[in-house]
């Protein structure tokens, strides 16, 4: 049993859990060993919750409009909580909660191909042949999942998407992807637990002679996963995924009706109340996926009818919460796409994918929030200020910063290239 | 000659060898002590045409060109020497059938099948066993499902027909259709869904309304193998693709219509969709796209600078046309894309990766290689099968996937160019695996279904994960990648479950009810679900670990075996 050892939950541990699973009343042990745990827990909860807006959000229709431009489109600016700051009129409740929040205007990216863009977005590197970078999730895995070694599931959790690789880093960082509903799938039955540690015994033997026999580092991550995939399927910290399950050893409660509502009741909303459970338990990032963005058509109705009236509660509800638990500080939180849609209207009253001059957002995270940073022109079509431009390994930077990662740390590729983290690039300085 | 002859092969310095079409492979074998050499047919053939000239006798061999298989020889050996690697040991039969199995069939061999391979004494059981496989019907639904998944996806799309893609691709692969003739009827596809299950492909690439725009973009990927999705609005950054080629692409596109049928369901009175179909449109008009300076611009049907009459009334009768010829003394785009995707499927990586970014920017680790093999696909009539021998009769396809000292540096998954010394582990797709499963687990002898059924529960096993991008290209990702959410799957499902249940009719009962001694039952399930006997190491093991199982519990020792076998690291990649 010897290569089950040695990894996060230790093996006693382990046994204890498949023990515990077994029996209706937990060993007192078990419960000191996770109250000892919930206070380590609570001193590591910086974390990054990364809202990906899949197809390209019209960021010119939502948090940088142009009132009077040929491309101003339908909606009104309103003014919001940070003094100057005006976002779209569907957004209301965000706008109240903006003193919190801060917008980057000047995004200036290449990529308006959504694999391109999607790539480039959550890794900071353009798409390379000979090598896959990490998504930016995989690479806070890899920096802070050692330090959290009382975190039994994910350190990187998706929700409702997928959210590029681990590249490089390998698969024990690759996003552990589940859907809103809190449901995991293949959850073990409690026989499968009680017979876990005899054919995991048996699996040793067959797993580490194909890892001795040479053929490349498959075998080996193929282990790493499934020690990651043991410790999660017998751990209590399962109950974060799951809003109506209570864990009062890590102070995880069942969410009231009330709270659900707060966020929205909609896959969006109750993804991002899932990526706060998730955060209290220790997770350093999670991506909460909300599609539908790619609007070459139809565009107002669409964003006044469906996507904007989720977004607004699902934003302002997570801000809310956050703050209410004093959470707010520790964890910061990232909106984009993998690019902005074109200021110019098409035939369709739709947009098409614009990279050249777009915004995302950032908040919590104990950043100077509040603030809009960098503009676009009175069209929407460029910068104002070219040398302003800010790019995908900026953002990444900030988020490092706030998390306490090290701005020198570099990462080496299998070839050997050394990597800098977030492709070198810098924090935004307006914002730390 | 009178007969159409298939290939020449120079199969040494002394011999030639002409074999006929109807007889698709010879062998010869040198009996010592005699000059003269025998051939000797491995395969009967009812139109026998087999010529074997001496060439010292005829003088012919100067005018021959080099044969295709002893090129690709040549050519990665020397490569192999130029980087100063020595390739990897030759498979043992037990690695090798298994890789056979899963390239050719997409899956394992069953017990049986392989016994019957490793105890086959004769020196050409491997390529003996490639003509077997392309012959099994599993050939045939292991590339329908991988084209049909590259086509349509594998989550369908809405109105469009799975079984209609499948359709068309099981006849194709089956009737042995040469592979250009195939991309011509995908593209040119006319009618309803059912009935000309090619206009699938259409269908779902035509998702939204946009001028066939994600239609030109995946037919330049996944059939000439080049990605121009960026050209739609700009220059190629790094190609030499311009906006103007995507558009004037575009232009051939412009006459589908899809039109959507709904119908009256008679129990509820609602409008329910019916069938789909795509029909020409009357399109004569220029193509207009907008530059990045916003100024308009036009563009005409034109493909690799040939122009096509703007008034043509099908113009993508006049794409498939073009698309069949080559251009600039290079072998079509349709042949080498498709043979850079099949040397992928074998190797787990291609001369160009991404398999779909070919051009200038991204180059090939074997450039000379690829545009002979390509060549001679095409000039041999896109022949999927015998390109497939070719590969697979090749010496680096039947190395072992260890590597040493020698050959360490061959290393594709760590960036570097691959240079095929060694076979590359590659990860089961999900297809793969379920279908292995079910070969490992007998579960295909006690429920026999018919292919739709088991098609159908096959899909729906899959369906958990598909993970949908939600943008107008229909991409999509999946969750069957080795992560977590396929360990859970695999430890603890009911498919596993199954598997394991030792319920009468299984492989574990059948295994179990043997009078056989527990050694030669380890050794089945080894065989069974690993392709190979167990090391007596593990023999020994395995019996102290079924030491600690209580004496009643016999069934659950051998039980949790096979469960550790199934999710083994050996089992999921392919070796």
């Amino acid at each position: 049993m010897g290569i089950w050892k040695n990894y996060g939950m230790k093996r006693r541990h382990f046994m204890l859990h498949v023990a515990t699973a077994a029996s209706t009343l937990p060993a007192l042990s078990f419960l000191n060993y996770l109250r000892a745990n919930a206070s380590t827990v609570r001193a590591n909860q910086k974390a990054c919750i990364l809202m990906w807006m899949g197809g390209g959000p019209p960021t010119i229709d939502l948090f940088d409009l142009k009132p009077g431009s040929k491309n101003g489109g339908e909606f009104r600016p309103i003014d919001t909580a940070a003094p100057g700051v005006q976002i779209c009129e569907h957004l209301p409740e965000t706008a109240n909660v903006f003193q919190d929040l801060s917008l980057v205007r000047c995004m200036s990216t290449r990529e308006a191909d959504h694999n391109r863009g999607r790539y480039y977005m959550h890794t900071s590197f353009v798409p390379n042949p000979t090598v896959t970078h990490p998504t930016f999730g995989s690479v806070v895995s890899h920096e802070l999942s050692q330090q959290r070694s009382s975190l039994e599931i994910p350190a990187f959790v998706s929700i409702d998407g997928g959210s590029g690789d681990a590249g490089f880093l390998g698969m024990t960082h690759a996003p552990f992807v589940v859907d809103s509903s809190g449901q995991i799938r293949n959850e073990p039955s409690d026989e499968n637990k009680r017979r876990l540690p005899g054919r995991l015994a048996m699996l040793a033997e067959i797993e580490s002679g194909f890892i001795k026999s040479r053929r490349s580092d498959l075998p080996k991550d193929h282990l790493n996963v499934y020690r990651n995939a043991v410790n999660l399927m017998t751990s209590p910290q399962m109950a974060a995924f799951d809003a109506s399950r209570a864990a009062p050893g890590l102070g995880l409660q069942a969410e009231s009706p009330q709270t659900r509502e707060l966020y929205g009741r909609n896959q969006f909303g109750q993804g991002l109340l899932m990526a706060r459970r998730l955060v209290e338990v220790g997770v350093p990032f999670v991506e909460v996926n909300m599609g539908g963005w790619d609007l070459h058509q139809n565009i107002f109705q669409t964003l006044r009818n469906q996507r904007l009236p989720q977004l607004d509660r699902g934003i302002a509800g997570l801000v809310q919460d956050l703050k209410q638990r004093g959470m707010l500080d520790d964890v910061v939180i990232v909106w984009m796409g993998e690019f902005g849609r074109t200021p110019r209207i098409n035939q369709n009253i739709g947009r098409d994918h614009w990279a050249a001059s777009w915004t995302t957002m950032i908040g919590g995270g104990g950043l100077n929030n509040g603030q809009a940073i960098g503009a676009t022109d009175a069209d929407g079509v460029g910068l104002t200020d070219d040398s302003k431009a800010c790019l995908s390994g900026d953002i990444w930077a900030t988020v490092a910063y706030a998390l306490g990662i090290p701005l020198s740390t570099q990462h080496t590729s299998k070839r050997g290239r050394p990597m800098k983290l977030a492709n070198g690039g810098t924090p935004i300085k307006e914002l730390i | 000659m009178g007969t159409s002859w298939r290939g020449v092969f120079q199969a040494s310095p002394s011999y030639l060898v002409i074999t006929s079409r109807r007889c698709p492979r010879v062998s010869l074998l040198p009996e010592s002590g005699q000059t003269m050499h025998r051939a000797r047919l491995l395969k009967h053939s009812t139109a026998l045409s087999v010529v074997v000239l001496l060439s010292s006798m005829t003088g012919l061999s100067a005018e021959f060109p080099e044969s295709t298989a002893t090129f690709i020889s040549r050519t990665i050996e020397q490569v192999w020497r130029d980087n100063e690697v020595e390739p990897s040991l030759r498979a043992d039969d037990e690695e090798w059938v298994r890789r056979a199995y899963l390239d050719i069939v997409g899956r394992i061999p069953t017990v049986d099948e392989a016994e019957s391979f490793l105890e086959d004494e004769s020196p050409r059981k491997r390529m003996a066993l490639v003509d077997t496989l392309l012959e099994h019907p599993d050939y045939v639904r292991n590339f329908t499902s991988i084209w049909t998944n590259l086509c349509i996806g594998r989550g369908t799309p809405r109105r469009v027909s799975r079984r209609g893609m499948e359709k068309f691709f099981r006849e194709a692969f089956a009737k042995e259709r040469p592979w250009n003739e195939v991309v011509v009827d995908l593209v040119t596809a006319e009618g309803h869904f059912e009935e000309n299950g090619a206009v699938n492909y259409i269908l779902a690439q035509t998702q939204m309304r946009d001028d066939a725009v994600q239609l030109t973009a995946k037919t330049t990927r996944l059939f000439l193998g080049i990605q121009v999705q960026c050209t739609q609005c700009h220059n190629h950054p790094f190609n030499n693709w311009k906006q103007s080629q995507f558009w004037e692409n575009n232009s051939f596109f412009r006459q589908v219509r899809r039109i959507d049928h709904r119908r009256q369901d008679p129990n509820s009175g609602r409008l329910v969709d019916d069938y789909s179909e795509v029909v020409r449109r009357d399109f004569t008009g220029p193509v207009y796209f907008e530059k990045r300076n916003g100024l308009m611009q036009v563009a005409f049907p034109k493909f690799q600078g040939i122009e096509v009459a703007p008034d043509a009334e099908d113009r993508r009768g006049e794409f498939g046309r073009l698309l069949r010829q080559a251009a600039d003394d290079q072998p079509p785009l349709i042949a080498s894309a498709f043979v850079n995707r099949m040397w992928a499927h074998f190797f787990g990586y291609g001369f160009v990766r991404p398999v779909d970014d070919m051009g200038s920017h991204n180059a090939a680790s074997h450039p000379e290689l690829l545009e002979r093999l390509s060549a001679d696909y095409a000039s041999g009539g896109y022949d999927v099968k015998q390109l497939i021998r070719w590969i697979t009769g090749m010496r680096a396809y039947g190395l072992t996937s260890r590597f040493g000292k020698k050959n360490a540096i061959d290393a594709p998954s760590s960036g570097e160019m691959p240079l095929f010394s060694h076979a590359y582990l590659k990860s089961m797709q999900a297809e793969q695996l379920y279908d292995s499963l079910i070969v490992a687990t007998s579960a295909h002898e006690s429920g026999a279904a018919g292919w739709e059924a088991q098609e159908t529960q096959r899909r729906r096993w899959m369906q958990q994960f598909v993970v949908a991008f939600d943008t107008d290209e229909n991409d999509e990702a999946t969750m069957f990648n080795g992560t977590i959410p396929q360990a859970l799957m695999m430890m603890n499902s009911e498919l596993i479950q199954k598997a394991v249940s030792a319920e009468p009719g299984s492989m574990l009962h059948n295994v179990l009810s043997r009078p056989e001694s527990d050694n030669r039952k380890i050794h089945r399930l080894y065989l069974a679900a690993l392709t190979r006997r167990p090391t007596r190491g593990e023999i020994k093991k395995t019996r102290q670990l079924f030491q600690s199982y209580p004496p009643g519990a016999r069934v659950a020792a051998f039980q949790d075996l096979f469960w550790a076998l199934l999710n083994s690291n050996e089992f999921i990649l392919i070796h």
